[in-house]
Parts: C-alpha cells; sequence; structure tokens
C-alpha cells in the first residue's frame, strides 16, 4: 500500500506538469500583445516601449524558456504579478481563494450529508412513494439551471420575502464574510442544491447495485440482520463510488462555483477568473488554473487511496 | 416485509417471470418459447441437465419490457420525442419573425399574433423556442454521444490491461480532468468562434474524461471476476474480454452516464450562454432566451422566462427519466437474482 501511494504520488507530480505545460501553451495561444493589452493601444505608436516591455518581462524570450522561467518562479511560492490589477498573484489568490473555499467546502459538505442517507432511502424503498418524491425532486434541481435557480432564490428570498440579502458578502477578509454569514446563505443554498442531486443519484445506483451481489444473499444466508447487511456491507461498498465521484467532482463544483459567484457577485476565485479572462491577464489566470489543478490532483490521489482501501477487488499491480 | 429482500429477488411485482431456473415454459407475452428445432435441442440438453429449462431471452428483448413498464421512462420519450418535434417541424407550421429587429413590436405580451408574446428584439418568442431548441438539442446529444464512445473506449481498453498503458492513459486524463471544464471554455472560446460545431466538439472534448473514469473503475473491479478469469481459463482473448465482457457489463454505469452526460452538454450551452461566451446572435440556444429574460425580472416579462427556462428543465428531465429507465432495462443481474 504504502509503495502504492508514493508511486501515485510521484503519478501525481507527473500530472502537474503536463497541465502547467498544457495551460501555460494554452493562454500563450491567445491572440494579442501582453504589452499593448497593458499599456494601452497607444503603446503600438511607440515599438521602443513594447520592446522595453517585452525585454524587461521576458517576453521576448523563446516560449520555452519563457515557460521554464515562470516553472522556476513557481516552484518557489512565486505565482507572478497581475498588471492588471496591480498586485501580485499570491496575494491576489490568499484572498480570493480562502472565499471559495468557504462557499465550496461548506456546499459540498452539506450536499453529502442530504445526498447519502437520500440514496439510500431511494434504493432501499426502490418504486416506492419516497423514491419516486426524492428522485423527482432531485431530478428538477438537477434540470435547473444554476444560474436560473440562484436567480429564483433572490426573487423569493431576497426580493418577495426579504430574509436574506441579494448579493454574497463583500467583505475583505475571511473573517467579514464570515460575520456577514446571512449573505452567505443564499449562494451556499444554490451551490448545495446543485450538487445534492448530483451524489444522491449515484449513490441510489451504487446501493441498488451493491444489493444483488454475492456477499448480500451469502450475509443474509448466514443470518445477519437487515440493519447489519445495510449498514455493514452494503452502504461501505456504496461509497466506493462516491469516493471517485467526489474526486473528480471538484473541479465540476468549482464550475458551479463559478456561476454561482457571477450570480451573486461573490469576490470568489470563480469570479476573479471570469473577469481576469476578458483581459488577458495571462498572470492571474495562470495561478489560479495551477491552483485548482493541485487540489484536483491532490483530490483525486486521495480517491484513488480510498478506493483501493474500500474495494479489496481492486488490484494495484 | 423485507426491505432487502425487494430489488434481489424481483425489481419490481408487475414484471414478467424472467428466470434460468424457472421449470415452467415461459408465458410472457412478448417472447413466446422457442419451437421446433431449437426446442428438442433444449430439451436434450435440459435432461443431460446442461441447460436450464427455458431458453432465456435476449437480453435486449428482456431490457425493452422493461423499459417499457416504467411509466416515468416512456412518459420521458414520449416528451422528447414532442420536443424533438416542436423544434424541427414546429418551424416549418408556424412562422414567426425570428431574426428581424423590430423595436415597434418589442416585450408584447402574448396574444393575438404572438401566442407567447415577443422578445426585446420584437422576435417571436414561440418561433424563437423552436429555433434556439434545435441548437440546445444538437449540442447537447452529438457532444454527449462523442463524448461517450471515446469515454468508454479510453476507460476500458485503461482499466482491463492495467499497468504502463494504463498510468500513462490515465495521466492524460487527470491532467486535463484537473482544469475545471468552465474555466477552459472561457480561455478556449477567447480562442475559436463559438459555433455550433466548434461548441460540440469542445464539450466531448472536455467531457469524455469522466466518463473514462467511471469506465475503468468498473474495469478494474470486473476484470477480476470469476467469469472474466473463466473466460480467459477458457482460451478468451483480450479483445474478447473487453467487448464481450467489461463493456456489456459496465453498460450500467455508461448508460447512467451517457444521460447525465446530454444533460450537463445542454445545462453547459446555458451556462456558456448566461457568461455571454454562448454561440453568436442572432443564432441562440434556449439559455441565451433565459438570460436574455432575468434582466426583464422586475418588469414581471415572464413570458421571457418561464418558456425558455420550462424548455430546458423539462427536456433535462426527459432525459434523465430516459436514463433511469434504460438503466433499469440494462442491469440484468437486477433481473435475474
Amino acid at each position: 500500500m504504502t509503495v502504492f501511494i508514493v508511486r501515485r504520488a510521484l503519478q501525481a507530480i507527473v500530472v502537474l506538469l503536463i497541465v502547467t505545460m498544457f495551460t501555460f501553451a494554452l493562454l500563450r495561444a491567445i491572440p494579442g500583445n501582453v504589452a499593448v493589452a497593458i499599456m494601452g493601444p497607444g503603446a503600438y505608436r511607440d515599438p521602443a516601449a513594447i520592446k522595453l516591455f517585452d525585454s524587461t518581462y521576458g517576453f521576448d524570450k523563446p516560449w520555452y524558456s519563457q515557460y521554464l522561467l515562470w516553472l522556476g518562479h513557481l516552484a518557489q511560492g512565486n505565482l507572478g504579478y497581475s498588471w492588471n490589477l496591480n498586485q501580485s498573484v499570491a496575494s491576489l489568490l490568499a484572498n480570493r481563494l480562502l472565499k471559495s473555499v468557504v462557499l465550496v467546502g461548506i456546499s459540498t459538505i452539506l450536499a453529502l450529508i442530504i445526498a447519502i442517507p437520500i440514496g439510500v432511502i431511494q434504493a432501499v424503498r426502490r418504486n416506492k412513494f419516497i423514491d419516486h418524491f426524492f428522485n423527482g425532486t432531485s431530478t428538477v434541481f438537477y434540470a435547473t439551471p444554476s444560474f436560473l435557480l440562484g436567480l429564483l432564490l433572490i426573487l423569493i428570498f431576497a426580493i418577495k420575502f426579504p430574509i436574506f440579502p441579494a448579493e454574497g458578502p463583500q467583505g475583505n477578509g475571511l473573517g467579514a464574510i464570515l460575520s456577514d454569514f446571512n449573505a452567505l446563505i443564499l449562494p451556499i443554498a444554490t451551490l448545495t442544491l446543485i450538487t445534492v442531486a448530483l451524489f444522491s443519484r449515484y449513490m441510489r445506483s451504487s446501493v441498488l447495485d451493491n444489493l444483488t451481489e454475492d456477499y448480500v444473499r451469502t450475509a443474509k444466508a448466514k443470518g445477519a440482520s437487515e440493519r447489519r447487511i445495510l449498514y455493514r456491507h452494503v452502504l461501505r461498498n456504496s461509497l466506493i463510488p462516491i469516493a471517485t465521484l467526489l474526486g473528480l467532482s471538484l473541479p465540476g463544483i468549482l464550475s458551479g462555483a463559478l456561476i454561482t459567484e457571477a450570480v451573486f457577485n461573490y469576490p470568489g476565485m470563480g469570479l476573479l477568473f471570469y473577469q481576469q479572462a476578458q483581459k488577458q491577464d495571462y498572470p492571474t489566470l495562470l495561478g489560479i488554473t495551477v491552483v485548482v489543478a493541485v487540489a484536483t490532483v491532490v483530490g483525486s490521489l486521495l480517491a484513488d487511496i480510498t478506493y483501493a482501501v474500500l474495494d479489496p477487488r481492486v488490484r494495484y499491480t | 416485509m423485507s426491505i432487502l429482500n425487494v430489488p434481489p429477488e424481483r425489481p419490481d411485482p408487475s414484471l414478467p417471470e424472467v428466470g434460468l431456473i424457472s421449470d415452467t415454459v415461459d408465458v410472457a407475452p412478448i417472447a413466446p418459447a422457442p419451437e421446433g428445432e431449437a426446442a428438442l435441442e433444449g430439451e436434450a440438453a435440459v435432461a443431460a441437465g446442461i441447460l436450464p429449462a427455458t431458453k432465456p431471452r435476449s437480453a435486449f428483448r428482456r431490457g425493452l419490457e422493461v423499459f417499457l413498464e416504467n411509466k416515468l421512462a416512456v412518459t420521458g420519450v414520449v416528451i422528447l420525442v414532442a420536443m424533438v418535434l416542436f423544434c424541427f417541424v414546429g418551424p416549418h407550421v408556424y412562422y414567426g419573425n425570428t431574426t428581424a429587429v423590430n423595436f415597434a413590436q418589442e416585450t408584447l405580451p402574448p396574444g393575438a399574433g404572438h401566442p407567447l408574446g415577443t422578445d426585446s428584439n420584437g422576435n417571436d418568442v414561440l418561433a424563437r423556442l423552436m429555433t434556439s431548441g434545435q441548437i440546445s438539442l444538437e449540442v447537447g446529444i452529438a457532444a454527449a454521444i462523442l463524448a461517450t464512445v471515446l469515454g468508454v473506449m479510453w476507460g476500458a481498453i485503461a482499466g482491463y490491461f492495467g499497468g504502463a498503458l494504463d498510468a500513462v492513459m490515465m495521466r492524460i486524463v487527470d491532467a486535463v480532468l484537473s482544469i475545471p471544464v468552465l474555466f477552459l471554455l472561457l480561455v478556449v472560446v477567447s480562442l475559436v468562434t463559438p459555433t455550433e460545431q466548434v461548441l460540440i466538439v469542445v464539450i466531448a472534448a472536455v467531457s469524455w474524461l469522466t466518463t473514462a473514469r467511471l469506465v475503468r473503475g468498473e474495469a478494474l473491479s470486473l476484470r477480476v471476476r470469476d467469469y472474466v478469469q473463466a473466460m480467459k481459463v477458457m482460451g478468451g482473448g483480450s479483445t474478447r474480454a473487453v467487448t464481450r465482457h467489461i463493456a456489456p457489463n459496465a453498460i450500467g454505469t455508461i448508460m447512467v452516464n451517457l444521460t447525465f452526460q446530454v444533460a450537463d452538454a445542454i445545462a453547459f450551452i446555458v451556462a456558456l450562454s448566461y457568461l455571454g461566451l454562448g454561440i453568436r446572435p442572432p443564432q441562440q440556444d434556449w439559455g441565451a432566451m433565459l438570460s436574455n429574460g432575468v434582466q426583464y425580472v422586475s418588469d414581471s416579462y415572464w413570458w421571457l422566462i418561464l418558456p425558455a427556462g420550462a424548455c430546458i428543465i423539462i427536456v433535462i428531465t426527459a432525459i434523465l427519466w430516459i436514463g433511469e429507465g434504460l438503466r433499469d432495462a440494462v442491469e440484468v443481474r437486477l433481473q435475474r437474482r
């Protein structure tokens, strides 16, 4: 198992290298001149200024030395500098990342707490009323576009019945965000509702699959109670796909968070990425992508380890 | 009644009795028991104790019966067919202004001449609903099928062969997967003009990875199961294992995943349209109609929001119901035990 974990961790580093190459190439493929984007269209009248900018920031070097230069800085924890926002990317992210973590973290945990019992109940009471009820509800929430869901929540709980503010918390630090928790409720509710629908569906499928396995019959044959079969055998095995799903749904949840942040004007990482993508702010885009990729690769690593721990039938050779 | 007995023994009391161990002649109305030579062969085999007394019907036949028993799934098919007819045949029956800007006619409430009113450009909402639906359905279904084919092949091969090949294939998947799709699209869309074809390819290119990982997980666990091992002992090759055993047994996961892919792809262009990165006007999908409409929410122009929103929700719901029905239908294990 230790060998497997070490090897898998090394693979994760390889993956991250591929990601940095891929993103770097993709972002550099965007047409437009960085110097002009930063100094304004007037810079075209002064080629010397463009040249000075390029040599100062290394844009005159070939692409691979630009990549290595950036990678070297990255290894030292230097994510670059956003000219657009006149701030280092690291300080930008430190501010924005925590806010996204709060939103995504709380929503995901809430979604799991709600979705797992729902999925189990649905599977056990298959084709009964409660199964159809939860199925219908989660289907409607899944089918509703996330921005529409957010806007409907605003319409109902902020405009019609002004219980919560229509905008996410706008405070600067994490403390300010959390102390304005009232404003955080609608964004969290939006993201949670989207995620619950996804998780409970998989949980139901997973429990149903496991109920037909041989070990259930064996356990029944030796006289184990249904409660014991369900909690000791089926539940544990049914969580395996959820472990994988969690590992790889992080980017999906972050995509949902981007929309949620845009709807509620919540100053998280997704909103920052969306705004800076329209301004060709390479350093910020690269920085966010790398941070998100690290989070996902680590998540995927944990999912694989969990998979091996939970399902002994899976052998890593 | 036992809670755990229900699904494994018989998933639905209304299902016809299908069983390998049944000692009666198959009386299900759709597939009568085979007669003639086949039956004689069968009897001989039964006498010798090799074959069960009744010949099992094909998995497809059995699946179709289960699917047709599922009311929600059938409703889903009916809704989807109706929606396809509405979007693709509708424009030949109902004519309305879908492209010309006409401010004299803007934001008219539903009434004579405009059953669903007009939008802020003076275009007929009902007519636009049809043409926008074409884009949503075409992109959604095409992207999902493309993504699933790619993902199933990738995942089954990686999971079955394992080793170095699996490692290389899954590192590539991991790398692309670790960038959120919307983040990736925000960048890609600034490189290319988002036409319909481009969106299909781009959405498929970022969606197949999930399928690949799920199928690979199934294959990892399936390849050590007894029947795959038994087939290998009998001299079956790797191709046979993947195409005849691994892929069919992973089909439940694949079908459920395919429905999610269609739903996701449709939801995806909706999200892109909301961010202003969808198909360029005058072409539109339902998402663009909806995000234009919600700008008038405080004017209570409900006909700009409700029809497009309802279309998105109804179509995705129908697709999910079909997927659930398909899942039950292909789940042969559920029916046999």
